[in-house]
Order: structure tokens, then sequence, then C-alpha cells
């Protein structure tokens, strides 16, 4: 082929390759790119968005690291949702997918029972369990007392507030439930053959065989699992204001993170400050809190397991 | 493994069932009560009973009738939906273009959409809103939302790539052979077998447009026309706040079409799940 016709082959193949991608890459510019920058630029500005934005160097990082009332107490709820919301959905989902690979009857409709209420809207089913853990009257408070067991306040008690958060989380463990199954029916059933020769136990089998087996999962689920409860929004922001009694619509001011601040989480900060202060300098430093702090565990779970993007295929 | 039962096999099978028939409980018992608390009177939802006294179906008319409820179920078909269509059109051949196209460029592009993918919405929220509410005056409807989708959705470009690095490119190469462009390839020969991956992004897209909330927040809030289930479910809750039964009502009624769509498409979202998190 001559020289010219290859050059306009390959410009060929490349204004079709930018043709597949343009929704993509307009949609990155503007809804990406651009708005981020502008995001790291407000957070070193004083902007209410009526004034134009004027520089006011690290004002606003100082303000939301030590003045603002409410970073500290959401940073140590995530980080409590961390720990014990993320490793008790782990734990779960992987006992449950354990017991539906375990089951030989009925296997297809407890498979459905247990996934259904991961598909609950988030909102619908934060509302359902406001009502089910309603202090007094709620069916879980009537069970619990009707066996003489105190009824908790839930909701409506900071240190409960957050367990009450992890129930709801349990409830809709299904999509971790999905994706340990498929796991674990993928080990090797020789393994468990020749362990069992061996004369290994079912608890040596499951460390020994399905653990190591699994492990990749395991840590892609607590990974995943920790982006999530760093995003965490609707169900504690619904759950404060319906524990709360609050009127929904537009608006009202709610002080957020009900009962006691111990429901509130880094993005409804973002809310806060930015549409209900309107101080949009300090809200962007927030966001750019929440974009490193996302950023960082995406890289983690990139770099331990490569596998996300098929390796550089 | 039945074949030859062993001693204690029996035992064992009575322990799994066990344990199951107790997650069950503890997965379908708060479908229950919500049933049962949505069909009683606004006395009786007050008080520790588990069992409705009357059966109130009125509630659902009610409930149904609520001015604003109507509007909210369009609104939110209308985001889901259109939402969903566009996402499809627009991820697809960006999809395509990852996983089938070989290009300079394409592992950093791939690593972005990434990043998009993890990006929470709170992040570009406020260029956002000021860009729609300020420079195209459109606050107070959903188009903030829906547009957007026609720019390619990253999680679906990621989940839709996943799905074709499966297809063979075999295929794709006989097609090239039989004089086919890269156009007529994606749509006559990788669509057709593509079929399922789409389906599973389809229902995400439209699950996860159902149960937004944040986005309403922002840019609906302001104008209960524009409002969406989601969002409105909250503020029935808020104005009808001693009525346990209407407002599980409605929380049923906002449920309701999303398990129904579940099952009618049970297989490709199992599917759809599993590729989030295994395949690759």
């Amino acid at each position: 082929m001559a020289p010219t016709a290859l050059a306009a082959k390959h410009r060929r193949s490349a204004l079709r390759t930018l043709a597949f991608l343009s929704p993509w890459l307009i949609g990155f510019a503007v809804f990406f790119a651009y708005p981020l920058l502008s995001t790291a630029y407000f957070s070193f500005t004083r902007y209410d968005g009526f004034r134009p934005p004027s520089f006011n160097g690290t004002a606003n990082w100082s303000y939301v690291l030590t003045d603002y009332p409410l970073f500290w107490p959401a940073l140590r709820n995530t980080l409590w949702l961390v720990v014990v919301m993320v490793s008790c959905r782990v734990v779960f989902g992987l006992g449950v997918g354990l017991l539906v690979t375990k089951v030989r009857t009925g296997a297809g409709i407890f498979r459905t029972l247990f996934y259904l209420p991961y598909l609950a809207p988030p909102v619908a089913a934060t509302l359902a369990f406001v009502f089910l853990l309603n202090p007094g009257t709620g069916p879980v408070d009537t069970l619990l007392e009707g066996v003489g067991l105190p009824g908790p306040g839930w909701f409506t008690d900071p240190a409960w507030s957050k367990p009450a958060l992890t129930a709801l989380a349990l409830w809709g463990v299904g999509d971790l439930m999905v994706i340990f199954m498929a796991a674990l029916l993928d080990v090797p059933k020789e393994q468990y053959e020749a362990a069992e020769l061996d004369g290994a136990g079912a608890w040596a089998r499951f460390r020994h065989i399905t653990l190591p087996n699994i492990s990749p999962i395991i840590l892609f689920a607590v990974v995943t699992g920790v982006i999530q409860a760093m995003q965490y929004y609707t169900q504690p922001l619904v759950a404060g204001k319906a524990a709360a009694g609050v009127i929904g619509g537009s608006g009202q001011q709610f002080e957020p993170g009900y009962p006691d601040r111990s429901t509130l989480t880094l993005p409804q900060l973002v809310y806060n400050l930015g549409f209900q202060r309107f101080d949009y300098g300090a809200a962007c430093v927030l966001a750019l809190v929440l974009f490193a702090l996302s950023m960082a565990f995406t890289a983690l779970l990139m770099r331990r397991r490569g596998a996300l993007t098929g390796a550089g295929r | 493994m039945s074949a030859r039962r062993r001693p204690g096999a029996l035992l064992h099978w009575i322990g799994v069932h066990a344990l199951a028939v107790a997650a069950a409980l503890f997965f379908v018992l708060p479908f229950v009560f919500l049933l049962l608390t949505s069909l009683m009177s606004d006395q009786q939802a007050l008080t520790r009973d588990l069992w409705p006294r009357t059966w109130e179906w009125g509630n659902y008319a009610t409930v149904w009738h609520t001015p604003g409820f109507l509007t909210w179920w369009r609104n939110t078909l209308l985001y889901a939906g259109l939402g969903t269509l566009l996402t499809v059109v627009s991820s697809v051949p960006v999809a395509y273009a990852l996983a089938k196209f070989r290009f300079r460029g394409r592992r950093l592009a791939l690593l972005l959409v990434i990043a998009m993918m993890m990006l929470p919405p709170q992040v570009v929220v406020i260029p956002m809103y000021l860009f729609w509410a300020r420079q195209l005056d459109l606050s107070g409807t959903l188009w903030p939302l829906i547009v957007p989708m026609a720019f390619g959705d990253a999680f679906s470009v990621f989940l839709l790539r996943q799905f074709l690095l499966t297809i063979p490119d075999e295929y794709l190469d006989a097609a090239r052979v039989d004089g086919c462009g890269e156009l007529r390839t994606l749509l006559r020969v990788v669509l057709p077998m593509a079929k399922p991956g789409i389906a599973a992004v389809a229902l995400f897209q439209f699950f996860a447009a159902w149960n937004d909330y944040f986005g309403p927040q922002i840019y609906a809030s302001d104008n209960p026309a524009a409002w969406t289930l989601s969002y409105g479910l909250e503020s029935f809750k808020g104005a009808h706040h001693t009525n346990w039964n209407l407002t599980m009502a409605a929380t049923v009624l906002v449920m309701a079409p999303v398990i129904l769509l579940f099952f009618l498409a049970q297989k490709a979202f199992v599917e759809g799940v599993t590729l989030t998190g295994v395949k690759g």
C-alpha cells in the first residue's frame, strides 16, 4: 500500500474511534472535568452563588477543618460505618451466600427471598425500617418486649441510630450474596474432596480451601463497601428526617444528622453547606475531601485487583 | 452426595434448612409488617397491633388520589424510561470502542471511565447546579438529570465493555470481511449477541433513576410538579407523619413496580450483578 493510502487509512480509523467515543468525550468534559476543576477553584474562593467568586486563600479549608461543627462528627460516623457496617455486611453476605449454596430443597425460592430486599428503593426501605423500629409501637420493639427484652430507641437514640442503619444495610445484602454465591460455586470441587479424604472437618475446609479461593472477592466486597460507606447519603438523611418528624419538601431548614448528629455523613455536609447555607466555597472543600477519599480507595481496588479492568487488555 | 447417605446427612439437611428459614424470616418479615400496616385504620396503625382488625383496602385508593401522586409517577417514568433509553443508546458505541478498537489512550480512557463511575454525585454538584440553574434556567425540572444520560453513563459503559469483551473477535472479523463497516458490524452482529448485557445495563439504569433521591432533591425540590416517587415519598411521610398506614401504603406502591420488574427480568438482573463483581 502506498504511504499516503496508509496514512489515510490511519486517519479514517482514528476518526472512527473518535466518532464512537464522542458521546462520552463530551460527557467527560462537561460533566466531569469542567465541574471538577471548578470545584477545586471554588474551594479557594468566597462564593455564595450570587456575587462572583473572590479568592480567599485557604480560609474555607481552615473553616471546614477547625470551625465547622459538623465536619468531625460526620467523619467519625463515616469511620464507624466503614468499620462496623462494612464488616457486618461482608460477613453476613458471605454467610448468606454460603447458606444458599448448601440449601438443597427450595434453593431457588430462598435465593429470590434473600435477594428481594436489595431491590427495595432506598427511600422506601428506610421509611419501612423507621416504622418497623419505631420505639414503643413498632413491630420489632413489640416482639422484643414480648420476649422480655428492652426495646431500644433505634433511630431516635444516638447510640442506636447507626446500628439501626446497619440492620437496614444487612436487609439489603442481596448484591453481596449473589457475588459470593458465584465465587463459592467457582471453587474447584476436587480440592474439597481431597481435603475430605484427608479427614479435614467443615471448619478446616472453610478456612484452608474456601477462604483462600474467594479472598479476591472478599477484598472486592470490602473496598466497594468502603466506597459506598463514604458516599452513604439517602438512607441516613431520610432516616434522620423521618425519625425527627420533619415535614419533607422544600424550604425547610433541617439540622441534619438527627438524633444528635449521629446519622451525619460527609455527603450530607456538601448539601448542608452548599444548599442550606449557600457557602459554596466551603461546600467545595468537602466535595474535594470526598473526591480524594473515593479515588484513593478506587485506586486501591484497581491495584489489588487489576482484574477490575481486565488487567490492561 | 445424597445417593450414598452418610450418617448425619439428615441432621445436616435439617440444620441448613432451619438456618435458611430463619434467614428467610429476617428478609421477608419486614415486607409482611409493611403490608399489614398499610391495611390498618389510622388509629390501629399507631398501636402495637401486628394484625389488622379491619382490612382498609381504601388506604391504597387514598394514597393513589393524593394530589401529586400521579404526577410523581409520570415524572419517575419519564426520568427512568427516557434516561434509560438515552443511556443505552449513548453508552453502547463507547463501550464497543473501548472493548474492540485498538487506539492510543485506550487504557487511559478506561481509567477515566472507572474514575467517573466511582465519583459521588456530591463532588461535582455545586458547579453542575450553577450550570443548570443559573446558565440554563432549568432548575425545577428533571432535565438536568435526564440530559447528561445522552452522553454515556460511566457505569453502563464499564459494564457493557466487560460484556463485549466476552464476544469473540472472530465474529467481528467475519462481518468485516463480508464488507460491513464498523457501525453495521455493531448493529447487525454485536447488538444481537450483547442483548443480555444491554438488558442488565438498562435494568440497572432504570432502577438507579427510580431510586434516585439526591438528584431530584437538588434540582426539583422547589417545584412539586417535578418531583419523583422517591423524592415525593419522603415528603408524603412528612405530611402524614401520624398516618403510618398511609405512609406504608405509599411505600408499597413505590416498591411494587421495581419488584415486579425484577420478576419479569430476573435472569438478566442476576447476570448483571454477577458481572459487576466477578468478571474480568
